[in-house]
């Protein structure tokens, strides 16, 4: 494998704490190491610019079932843009929903080297898989979807937590998933009958458990398998004004949980998009609306057990997907667009539905404001983690444009100045009082070491340090000669397309363009636990019962379907 | 002792059936017997038996003669038809692995072909009609599961999807449908008389090309608004009585086939009947789903759609995906002379497209990919028999509810013969290499 060496570049790295000096970086045998190791090494000169690690992405839908309806149902989002096939491109396609390759290209064109697909049906994991598959470049896993899973409301309901985690291990090892994924708790089975819980003392039709019991559950079986990542949830009522105490109290069921892993993982519950679920006031309008960011980061400030995501809205045509059916319908009724909509048999639904973030509407703009002061808020980047929920608050591709507001206070500035409504927003949100800048070190946090450490890979993701996977990625952009709160038009088009990218050791991206289509993994997480007769049984019963496809074909075949496999093996028989 | 073989997934339909037994011979090369499967499903493995089958390739002579060539001729012949053509035609698509569709795709954007499956002769309108309303559905486990109220609109499950009734609409008790069939209440809207509709609790015969009416009045229904005494041929009295069947059902759904996708209205009756759906989810749950045909027309849609975006009708012949159905689909290509090679895999247009488009596949460079011998071969300048996907190679298929199953692989192709996707494979590599050259 050949030997790179990364010089002169302006090096941001919280794990080797190098802040913008000027460092070398090598890369041998696809991994950092020291540079009087390398033997013949290719010089990439790397002055005048930036580096970092390759960026690590906590939460995108970018595979899998409601992702493709997001496709197949939006012709329109592919109207302009669409590349052509090169020598080492494959044709792509899509706005806010890119076509596989295209979603591969993007992200190593922003310098990510792992993703987590956010959400995947297990019935649907095959799909989920075969997406993955043609997604080249990037490392992925995928959450599996637990919260109104009937195994888990049923084992929970007792506070059944060694059959919860039992039942979770044998999904994981059926679907190939990377942890538990947790949507709208009890609020989509309620779904399929119509209805929703709002609250989280609802109790679930027919199933009698509340979202509480089933957040707290799930949160203890994620500890008693002792995954690599935490309980990663999407509380209840995503969207409605007047949310945030309900996601307050969501937060607190972690309270007096130790985390319990191998993996350096301090935290035990990562809030998702926490910007849908920040709101105060009791409707959408300028005068019935408020953010409740303040309200919603004291919290978690004071606590220490706890990652979020920002979920980020960023102002463009987008297409909403997302587990939480209610939802999905319940926007439909507000927008009148189109509704897709999936119930999935014992398991979950999805629904999607696209949506315009009007850069001239009031909500859409204090949405934004919301996830720009949750981030600007929080005192420590390492536990939030930027993303824009793609392509929920908008588009994977943006995620550039949504450093730039964090880098910059003009930027911010510049934009509210621009929006019809951006005094009421300044009224009806925090951001007009905060000037803070996040640094690079910070974006380093927030966007490569963070969610690494979240996701448990901080052992090969996330920093700089001799051993770790040989990603690096190199941006033209000169923090000396640039100014990171006045160009930031020239910040965002310097991240959205790196100078070079090396993914496990091998170069990807060189002056801006794919050179290769690397060497793809996929992730997923084999916990053993002791024989559990009673989850065997039970297993057996439903498929023969309830299920549409039968137990012996319901196990996603690792070597068809799962590309390049990587397993994380843990140990839970203790 | 008998050799028995479990869960073989069913390569016919759109329902996807998973639970089949094929009994083999003591060897493990020979299929005895299908159990489980419905008479066509069962057909379709005991047809692979066929002493007569065909298992090289053949060209066509000048006298129209056949003459046996070699696979490897036969990648030549493919891979120069597709790389000499400036726009060819790759249809087909449906009766194959997503492998052997991703494969594909490759070969559709190495040659610019012009990629559709059968959906444009089926549920394409469905298709259409889902990007203008969208579609809330779910998979056939929660109609087995929840659903009370089963409406079957212009399709007929007893011939044409024989076992949906029972595994997973009609008759299964499932967890909240304890009671199977007396759990449920049955509608069959069509203008025939058909076996399901003599089935139904109520069969609303409905004059033929009403649908757009009758979904319409039902909607008006729903709001308890006014309506004519009859509409469509159905009186009043009953379109009340189903809006309100359906809004007291606890978990309504509606199945729709070629009665409504191709006739008078196309894809503005799915617009309607999912319009009338997504009106029903006011009142309580509803779902609605296409009863696709080919075991994987719906996989076909699902791999176009995440690599290029589109489920069927798509242009690769500028170097990037487009999409206009009308001008992109088939028959319209066809019709307007503008495809020069025709390459067919895994479906028979020679019995499902019009007698006018045949005539062009018959004068063009053509190729048709498939285990059987079929109308379509009959047109054809090379016929390339491979294995069939289902029972001699295993791979991903999505059944209707875009569910998917892995096939399974039950006994070996006779010696020699290639599947579909290393067929494809082969024919990638080769028209690398003349494009190289």
């Amino acid at each position: 494998m050949a030997e790179y060496l990364i010089k002169n570049g302006f090096v941001f790295d919280p794990i080797t704490g190098i802040n913008g000096d000027k460092a070398d970086i090598a890369i041998k045998g696809g991994k950092i190491v020291s540079s009087s190791e390398l033997t013949k090494a290719t010089e990439i000169d790397a002055s005048g610019m930036t580096v970092m690690a390759g960026g690590v992405d906590v939460h995108a839908h970018v595979a899998g079932p409601k992702v493709n309806v997001g496709r197949n149902f939006r012709p329109e989002d592919k109207l302009f843009g669409a590349t052509p096939k090169s020598k080492f491109e494959r044709m792509g396609a899509g706005f806010s929903v890119p076509t596989t390759f295209r979603t591969a290209y993007i992200y190593a064109k922003m310098g990510y080297g792992f993703g987590i697909e956010a959400a995947m049906p297990p019935l649907y994991a095959r799909h989920t898989h075969e997406e993955m598959r043609d997604t080249p470049i990037i490392d992925q896993g995928a959450l599996p979807v637990f919260g109104n899973n009937w195994f888990v409301l049923e084992y929970l309901k007792n506070h059944e937590i060694e059959n919860t985690a039992a039942y979770i291990a044998w999904l994981l090892r059926m679907t190939k998933g990377f942890g538990i994924k947790n949507v709208n708790p009890g609020g989509t089975e309620a779904w399929a009958w119509g209805m929703n819980c709002v609250e989280i003392t609802d109790k679930v039709p027919y199933f009698d458990i509340s979202p509480a019991q089933i957040v707290k559950g799930l949160i203890e079986a994620n500890e008693y398998l002792r995954l690599p990542h935490c309980m990663h949830i999407h509380g209840n009522k995503l969207g409605e004004p007047g949310n945030y105490e309900t996601t307050i109290d969501t937060l607190k069921l972690a309270e007096g949980i130790k985390a319990n892993n191998d993996f350096g993982r301090e935290q035990v519950l990562h809030n998702t998009h926490l910007q849908f679920h920040s709101y105060g006031g009791e409707n959408y309008s300028s005068k019935g609306f408020r953010s409740a960011s303040k309200e919603v980061m004291k919290y978690v400030n004071s606590v220490d057990n706890i990652t979020f995501d920002t979920g980020i809205v960023t102002l463009d045509e987008t297409t909403t997907m997302t587990a939480d059916g209610p939802f999905e319908h319940h926007l439909s009724h507000m927008n009148n667009l189109k509704w897709a909509n999936t119930d999935v048999e014992l398991e979950t639904a999805a629904g999607v539905v696209p949506f315009i973030y009007g850069k001239n509407t009031f909500i859409a703009v204090a949405q934004w404001a919301v996830g720009i002061e949750l981030a600007l808020l929080c005192n420590d980047a390492m536990r939030c983690h930027i993303t824009t929920d793609a392509p929920n608050a908008g588009p994977l591709f943006r995620y550039p444009r949504v450093w730039s507001w964090l880098l910059s206070a003009k930027a911010r500035d510049d934009l509210l100045a621009d929006a019809k409504y951006g005094e009421k927003v300044r009224n009806a949100c925090y951001i007009g009082e905060l000037d803070r800048e996040y640094t690079l070190m910070d974006l380093a946090k927030s966007t490569r070491a963070g969610p690494a450490k979240a996701l448990g890979l901080s052992h090969m993701f996330g920093g700089l340090a001799n051993g770790l996977e040989g990603d690096v990625v190199v941006y033209p952009f000169n923090p000396e000669t640039q100014s990171l709160s006045n160009d930031y038009m020239d910040v965002e088009k310097a991240f959205s397309n790196c100078k070079y990218m090396v993914k496990g050791g091998e170069l990807i991206v060189k002056d801006g363009e794919i050179i290769s289509n690397g060497n793809k993994r996929t992730f997923w997480v084999n916990a053993k636990t002791n024989e559990n007769k009673d989850v065997a049984h039970d297993i057996t019963e439903k498929f023969k019962r309830y299920y549409t496809v039968t137990e012996n074909n319901y196990e996603v075949n690792e070597k068809h379907f799962v590309a390049n496999p990587y397993v994380i093996e843990v140990d839970a028989t203790q | 002792m008998s050799n028995i073989v479990t869960d073989v997934v069913c390569p016919f339909c759109g329902t996807l059936c998973d639970d089949l037994e094929v009994e083999l011979s003591e060897d493990g090369t020979k299929i005895l017997n299908v159990y489980n499967a419905c008479a066509i499903g069962a057909a379709k493995f005991l047809h692979s038996q066929a002493s007569d089958r065909l298992t090289r390739p053949r060209m066509r002579q000048e006298d129209g003669s056949w003459k046996e060539v070699s696979y490897e001729d036969a990648i030549e012949y493919t891979a120069n038809l597709l790389e000499n053509a400036r726009k060819p035609l790759m249809y087909g698509w449906s009766s194959t692995s997503c492998d052997a569709q991703g494969v594909g795709s490759e070969l559709g954007e190495l040659t610019g072909g012009m990629m559709d499956n059968t959906a444009t002769v089926c549920h394409g309108s469905t298709l259409i009609a889902v990007q203008d309303v969208g579609v809330p559905g779910c998979t056939l486990g929660e109609v087995r599961n929840r659903a009370d109220r089963i409406v079957f609109w212009g399709c007929n499950p007893a011939h044409a999807h024989p076992r949906h009734m029972s595994r997973y609409s009609i008759y299964p008790r499932g967890f909240f449908t304890g009671k199977g069939s007396k759990s449920r209440k049955m509608y069959v809207v069509d203008p025939r008389k058909t076996d399901s509709a003599n089935m139904a609790d109520v069969h609303l015969q409905i004059e033929q090309g009403r649908d757009y009416e009758l979904l319409d009045a039902l909607r008006v229904a729903l709001k308890g608004e006014w309506l004519p005494d009859a509409v469509a041929g159905i009186p009043k009295k009953q379109i009340y009585e189903l809006a309100e069947s359906l809004k007291e059902g606890r978990f309504s759904v509606i199945f729709f086939g070629m009665g409504l996708t191709h006739t008078l209205g196309k894809n503005h009756n799915i617009d309607a009947a999912i319009s009338l759906t997504r009106d029903l989810n006011d009142y309580t749950k509803a779902s609605i789903m296409p009863m696709r045909g080919h075991y994987n027309v719906t996989g076909s849609g699902q791999v176009w759609g995440w690599q290029f975006g589109y489920p069927f009708c798509v242009d690769l012949s500028r170097g990037f995906a487009r999409y206009n159905p009308g001008e992109t689909s088939s028959n319209d290509l066809l019709s307007r002379g503008e495809v020069d090679a025709v390459f067919v895999l895994g479906s028979d247009p020679g019995a499902h497209f019009p007698m006018s488009s045949n005539k062009v596949i018959a004068k063009l460079p053509s190729v048709a990919i498939d285990p059987h011998i079929t109308p379509t071969t009959a047109i054809c300048k090379l016929h390339v028999p491979v294995a069939f996907v289902g029972v001699e190679v295993g791979g991903c298929a999505y059944r209707m509810d875009n569910v998917p199953i892995e096939t399974r692989k039950v006994v070996d192709p006779p010696e020699g013969m290639m599947t579909d996707e290393e067929f494809l494979a082969a024919v990638v590599v080769r028209v690398k290499e003349l494009q190289e050259a």
